[in-house]
């Protein structure tokens, strides 16, 4: 037999990861790490530790023996937990035995709902700037990701003329986040609306990953799941990282009606079994119990957002109030330096670390991401770093 | 609560012009609201949180649960405002369940306190009993940790 000697370990690689990039943020996570004492705006988790009385009770259940698997489903008294949670605040209704799935976060979750939907080929719309994840989810599942470029002029909006002008008729699936990371934008009811008509008319299945859906700060959340008939074309995607600070859980689930369901975990029952038990435990007690630290942490979030628009404002950076999740994507494009530049600048010589708003996707250049899950004090120190820097750059 | 307030509360030193970035008001404003809180007597003061455990000076504290005789329309208002005026009453409390008032008392050593209760407490006119409980430590005080904690162990970037 002809043996081939010059075989490299790359040559075993899909060809589909070959091509897929590395995430930009972890590019800059890696020239981060290796520098001290710097103030970070580019952490995408809560500063706040998991409420007690959650780490408390997850360690409960462990002395009690919360250690095996539970049904590849999740455990029946979180997912009863969730329906009544997603009813209330959603206003969309699932029932707990047929039509929600626990995941091990939401990545997890959406994974599945890609992995369960998608036929090669298949367009995905999603929008841009967006999650570093959306796009490479999508090839890995062997769908075509389409670009949706949100702006700043018109506030990082998502309308239905901007989708209809991506819309295909291999066009499959309509990928939302709102709250945005990283703009901090919401969808209007309007534009909502608007949205909802268009998935229905050209039959498509939206997969709406709403994990800042209780970091809103101006108005009321709204789901594209509770609008009339959105249900049974919707997976509703959630957990429990951001409002409930319970990131290293790694807990989330799916909603959806029960032949996604059913498709989803058969996906989930061949590559993760189930969900962490003792997390599971952890969301039960998040849940049922008085949400009385997600009020507070909410709280908190919204007077440190308020402190960075009106310090960009002062420092001349064009910015988009935030109004959910917690990151603000200020304007720089007019200081004469991309994004890039700009980060690793500004690391070098003020020490205080942002993201390159490239990193959430190309029409992210002339922003950064700053995101405001830290204490104020780091908050104040980084504006007034921040403001000095842009000063410098003015002067040229 | 005003929100103002909870900030406050959290850290007194937060200065009238951080507070209005972070409330949307103008600076002005928030000193007049906080200026008005002060008048109304609701802000009564303005305090560092120690840990005194750390500091190398004697002191011991004592929480003291006493029974009064209430008296006739002054209830125990009259009796709670006099003990409330010696400068060793750290805090005091009118209690529901087995006694009635409950006292933090500071002082420099045991036998200081000690002499507190005997002389002064347990004098007074309508006091029936004290019962008198030394702290050892203080572990949280004001909602504030005593112990260090460990830095934050979040990753520097994440997405």
């Amino acid at each position: 037999m002809p043996t081939n000697d010059s075989k490299s370990p790359r040559d075993f690689i899909a060809g589909h990861i070959v091509d897929m990039p590395r995430s930009g943020i972890r590019d800059f996570f890696d020239i981060v790490s290796t520098m001290k004492d710097i103030i970070s705006l580019g952490i995408g988790e809560p500063d706040f530790d998991t409420p007690w009385h959650v780490r408390e009770y997850t360690v409960f259940a462990l002395e009690r023996g919360a250690t095996h698997y539970t049904s590849n489903m999740g455990l029946l008294e979180l997912r009863r937990a969730i329906s009544k949670y997603v009813e209330k605040a959603f206003r969309a209704s699932y029932k707990p035995e047929t039509e929600i799935l626990i995941t091990v976060g939401v990545s997890e979750a959406l994974d599945l709902a890609l992995r369960a939907t998608l036929n090669p080929g298949d367009e995905v719309l999603y929008h841009e700037p967006c999650y570093v994840s959306y796009r490479s989810d999508v090839i890995l599942a062997h769908g075509t990701p389409v670009t949706v470029e949100t702006k700043r002029d018109n506030q990082f909006r998502l309308t239905r003329a901007m989708l209809e002008a991506k819309a295909t008729p291999r066009t499959k699936v309509l990928l939302l986040n709102f709250p945005n990371n990283p703009t901090g934008a919401i969808l209007r009811k309007e534009d909502l609306v608007e949205i909802a008509a268009f998935a229905r008319e050209r039959n498509l299945l939206v997969i709406t990953d709403e994990i800042y859906a209780e970091l809103t700060y101006d108005g009321e959340h709204t789901s594209i799941a509770s609008l009339p008939g959105m249900k049974e074309r919707t997976i509703f995607l959630h957990g429990f990282s951001k409002a409930w600070a319970m990131t290293g859980f790694r807990l989330g689930y799916a909603c959806a009606p029960p032949e996604l369901t059913e498709a989803m975990m058969k996906v989930h029952q061949y590559t993760m079994l189930c969900a962490p038990t003792m997390s599971q435990k952890a969301a039960i007690e998040a849940l049922t119990k008085p949400q009385t630290a997600v009020v507070e942490m909410t709280a908190e979030y919204r007077r440190r957002r308020n402190y960075l628009v009106k310090s960009f404002e002062e420092m001349g950076l064009p910015c988009t109030t935030p109004a959910g999740a917690f990151y603000a994507f200020p304007y720089i494009g007019h200081l004469g330096i991309a994004s890039k530049d700009f980060a690793l600048k500004f690391l070098d010589r003020e020490k205080v670390a942002v993201v390159p708003g490239t990193a959430f996707g190309a029409c992210g250049e002339g922003f950064v991401r700053c995101a405001y899950a830290t204490s104020m004090e780091n908050i104040q120190e980084a504006m007034r770093r921040m403001a000095r820097f842009v000063q410098s750059l003015k002067k040229g | 609560m005003d929100e103002l307030l909870t900030i406050l509360k959290n850290n007194a030193l937060e200065k009238p012009e951080t507070i209005a970035r972070m409330l949307n008001l103008s600076v002005d404003a928030v000193k007049a609201r906080i200026a008005d809180y002060e008048k109304q007597g609701i802000i009564r003061g303005y305090q560092a949180i120690l840990n005194v455990d750390q500091l190398d000076i004697s002191h011991v504290t004592a929480v003291i649960e006493v029974k009064v005789t209430p008296e006739r329309e002054g209830g125990f208002d009259r009796i709670a405002s006099r003990i409330s005026r010696y400068p060793e009453v750290q805090s005091l409390y009118l209690m529901s369940g087995a006694y009635d008032l409950l006292l933090f008392v500071a002082g420099k050593d045991l036998k200081e306190v000690a002499f507190f209760v005997s002389e002064k407490l347990a004098t007074l006119d309508g006091v029936v009993s004290t019962a008198t409980h030394f702290m050892l430590k203080t572990y949280k005080h004001h909602g504030v940790l005593m112990e260090t904690q460990d830095a934050d162990e979040r990753l520097q970037v994440s997405p």
